[in-house]
């Protein structure tokens, strides 16, 4: 396939009077795993809310695949190919680690209106959603409900679920956030794991994952786009250091 | 011609009441995240405070004064006793609360003051028609309550845009989080609104008086016609109330008013009527499902 | 343990007609039979109140269709001219009921296409305020009673039994719960359910996983519909008799109160909530006549204090001694 996979083109939202996302154009070509950085508040998660179709961009387009999918609603953008996960883990406390993945793989086979059968019991939803814990390194927890799990695991069964949705390309929304050094590093490399096989876009502020996982980086500060390349080139652009990474002394 | 025009004047009027309790409504609703079904109780509470206070004492100052009293007395208790319980529930557990404070409410008039409809007196002052035009003469006292409700949404647009207090108010209804982020004390803030709300909803029971007979379960009649005024004009939205409530009580008025009128040119006198009673009843409501056809968070939405 | 307390429930249930003297005589057994047709609502409201997260406040509109459709349809039965000139009346129970489940699910359907398209409280106000314009339409249809209602003299019938006999409509109605009930147990276990309760803890995460939420919300809703007019239908024939009464808002409130009292979001609770709040109402009543001054505040404790209601409660007792 020629051509980005995904492509940002003069995306703007505005809350209020504050420019979140400032005309900013990006592109993610396939098979490539794409960081976004910047200081806190410099809109990331506003990008990725964009990108997924939760908030609705004030002007500019969004090409997936050479498609637009600007008006496409998350549930359709997501039946594309184009999964997310959360910062702040979005999952079903009362249900069991493999009711949350289950119910992805369901999602992904388009076989809801089932009324009758006892979808636990159902070895095509089962059977799948326990392969991608184990991809995360959960298969020993898949019974324990999700409120009784902890904050790593909640991280790792976040990855699991926007798996299952069998997509194409990732958009990660801060997957190390919180984590101790060791499940940092488990994280980092179940996702060089995924390199290669699925596309990613990457919001991180663990600059080491970010460094030793990306192939290529791109700074956001205030909603715009300051530079964007390899990370060796990201990492000696002075206008990057001067306006992020000094601070974080990388 | 005439008849439309009063008409028209009679549908502002109820628009005019709506008005003071969806303003209050949508208001605790927008900054509170409370939804308080008992905030009909206070319309009945406050008409039958100045109603036995009128009759008492033949005054209607001091029925006006009482009448207050009572909804925001009444409304400080409920948010102090109950409400304040509430805010970090869920929907759910608001709606079944204030459910049981009006099934008591309810039953508490009617033990004091019995099951018969209470009947009040229009203020001398208020008695009356003028002529509006030549030949189209129209009672005082809907003129009064119109502008009262006038100068309500005036204070109230003052209130929200030129004070602090407003600015909150404001800022709450469309980001509530924000306004808990600003260390402001919000308890005060709380008890301002919620009082506001109360006193409102207070003086729309008390000026409802004269024109309908005050009686057990007033309150929650008009409640669901206001909740169709909020749904309508956007949740959080005090313009939106005041449109919502104008557009409600104008349609609601004209259909009751010309709708059987109307019909029967077409078919016979008591089907006519009776088919004519129906749908002007369900109007208000229809109009409600076209807008959420249209427009699913209401005309003037307050959020983003 | 879910399993056993259902079926000792229905256990108790199906055994109450047969020692009338203990529970106060047959009088008391169409009291129970109320209670069992107020479970039927009840179970139905908890499948999208309890298990969807849908705070529906006009559930009762379903509940009065149903019986209204009994009624209508007897009323031409007698008359012998056809409803609209098309549909002719009848007063067989195995056509009525029917008619009456599909009445209420059309309704449903109308109106929870619309109201869906909202959440949170404007979803409360909305539902309400439709099950008001239902009310008003049946309170201006004097061809059919208007205000004061419709007497169903007699009841539909139903091969040879006697349904004037209450024991016999007290059996029927718990039948018809037993089947709804084996229903929405099957349901909330199928893929539909899953994503039914999945709605209910985040609505977000669904989105995120590739699911159109509408359209479950709509089918839950109208099966739900179809519930209320099952039991609406059932008490009309029980009383013999439909007013606006029952789809008042107020019944709506009590339908809601049930499901939380019972435990929403369990499978038997409900029964256990139309039971305790009809029995509680019927006792409140038979010392009081102003019953609702005690059971508004009643209410609000058990809103504030008592979370996941009897089932819940009962539940945690259970857990405690099994340990």
């Amino acid at each position: 396939m020629t051509g980005p996979m995904l492509r940002l083109e003069g995306l703007v939202k505005r809350f209020g009077g504050l420019v979140a996302t400032d005309a900013l154009t990006l592109d993610v070509v396939p098979g490539e795993l794409h960081a976004l950085i910047g200081p806190n508040g410099a809109g990331k998660t506003t990008v990725i809310g964009q990108i997924a179709g939760e908030l609705r961009q004030d002007e500019g387009r969004i090409l997936f695949e050479g498609a637009e999918i600007t008006r496409l609603s998350t549930p359709q953008r997501v039946r594309r190919g184009l999964a997310r996960s959360f910062q702040i883990t979005q999952l079903l406390e009362d249900d069991t680690a493999l009711d949350n993945v289950a119910l992805a793989v369901q999602a992904g086979q388009g076989h809801g209106f089932r009324f009758f059968r006892d979808a636990r019991r159902d070895p095509r939803l089962a059977g799948p959603a326990m392969e991608h814990l184990a991809a995360v390194g959960m298969a020993g927890r898949a019974q324990v409900r999700v409120a009784d799990l902890s904050h790593g695991e909640h991280k790792q069964l976040e990855l699991a679920i926007a798996l299952a949705t069998g997509p194409r390309f990732l958009l990660l929304d801060e997957p190390m956030a919180g984590l101790g050094a060791s499940e940092s590093k488990a994280m980092t490399e179940i996702l060089r794991g995924l390199k290669g096989r699925i596309t990613m876009l990457l919001v991180e502020h663990d600059m080491e994952a970010v460094f030793a996982l990306a192939d290529r980086i791109s700074v956001l500060v205030y909603g715009r786009c300051i530079a964007s390349g390899p990370p060796a080139e990201i990492r000696e652009n002075a206008e990057v250091r001067a306006a992020y990474l000094a601070e974080e002394e990388v | 011609m005439t008849l439309v025009l009063e008409q028209l004047l009679n549908g502002v009027q109820l628009g005019v009441m709506l008005f003071m309790l969806a303003a209050g409504l949508t208001l605790i609703f927008g900054i509170m995240g409370v939804i308080n079904l008992a905030h009909g109780s206070l319309f009945m509470v406050g008409a039958y405070a100045a109603a036995v206070t009128a009759a008492q004492t033949g005054s209607f100052l001091l029925a006006l004064v009482a009448g207050l009293a009572a909804a925001g007395v009444l409304g400080m208790v409920i948010e102090f006793v109950v409400l304040r319980r509430l805010y970090a529930r869920d929907h759910l557990d608001q709606v079944l609360a204030t459910f049981g404070l009006i099934l008591f409410f309810n039953q508490s008039i009617i033990l004091i003051f019995g099951r018969q409809p209470m009947f009040v007196n229009i203020p001398p002052a208020f008695q009356g028609a003028v002529e509006l035009l030549p030949g189209v003469p129209y009672p005082i006292y809907r003129l009064v309550i119109i502008a009262v409700g006038i100068l309500v949404a005036l204070g109230l647009w003052v209130l929200i845009t030129r004070t602090r207090i407003g600015m909150l108010v404001r800022a709450g209804a469309t980001n509530r989080e924000m306004v808990r982020a600003l260390g402001v004390d919000i308890r005060l803030l709380y008890t301002v609104v919620f009082g506001l709300g109360a006193l409102l909803a207070g003086l729309a029971g008390i000026m409802a008086g004269p024109l309908t007979s005050v009686q057990v379960g007033m309150g929650e009649q008009i409640l669901i016609l206001t909740f169709v005024v909020v749904v309508i004009g956007g949740i959080g939205s005090v313009r939106g109330a005041v449109f919502g409530a104008l557009l409600v009580g104008v349609v609601d008025t004209m259909l009751r008013a010309f709708l059987p009128g109307f019909l029967r040119t077409m078919m016979a006198g008591s089907e006519a009527d009776a088919l004519g009673a129906g749908l002007s009843s369900m109007g208000v409501y229809l109009l409600m499902a076209l807008v959420l056809l249209l427009r699913p968070k209401g005309l003037f939405p307050a959020h983003g | 343990m879910g399993l056993v307390l259902a079926l000792l429930t229905f256990a108790a249930l199906a055994a109450i007609p047969l020692f009338p003297d203990l529970v106060g005589g047959p009088a008391t057994i169409t009291l129970f039979a109320r209670m069992i047709l107020y479970a039927i609502a009840a179970v139905s409201l908890n499948l999208i109140l309890g298990y969807g997260g849908l705070v529906s406040f006009g559930h009762a509109a379903y509940l009065g269709l149903g019986g209204y459709t009994v009624g209508i349809l007897y009323a031409h039965f007698i008359s012998g001219s056809p409803f609209l000139g098309l549909i002719p009346g009848t007063n067989q129970l195995l056509v009525t009921v029917p008619a009456a489940m599909l009445v209420s699910g059309l309704f449903a359907l109308a109106i929870g296409a619309l109201s869906l398209r909202t959440t949170g409280v404007q979803f409360i106000m909305i539902t309400l305020a439709f099950a008001q314009m239902v009310f008003f339409l049946f309170v201006s249809l004097k061809v059919y009673g208007g205000d004061d209602g419709l007497i169903v003299r007699r009841p539909n019938v139903l091969f040879d039994l006697n349904l004037r006999d209450t024991t016999t409509m007290y059996y029927i109605g718990l039948v018809a719960l037993a089947a709804y009930v084996w229903l929405v147990a099957r349901i909330v276990r199928s893929r539909f359910g899953r994503v039914l309760t999945g709605l209910r803890q985040n609505e977000r995460r669904m989105a995120a996983i590739g699911i159109s939420t509408y359209r479950y919300k709509l089918v839950a809703f109208v099966i739900a519909g179809m519930g209320a007019g099952l039991a609406g239908a059932l008490m009309a024939n029980l009383q013999r008799f439909v007013s606006p009464d029952m789809l008042a808002w107020t019944k709506s409130g009590e339908l809601m109160i049930m499901v939380i009292l019972g435990g929403a979001g369990s499978l038997i609770g409900p029964i256990w909530g139309a039971i305790a709040l009809v029995g509680m109402e019927t006792a409140l009543a038979g010392w009081t006549e102003h019953w609702q001054f005690w059971l508004g505040p009643i209410l609000i404790c058990i809103v504030l204090f008592a979370r996941g209601g009897l089932y819940g409660f009962v539940a945690s007792l259970l857990k405690r001694d099994g340990r």
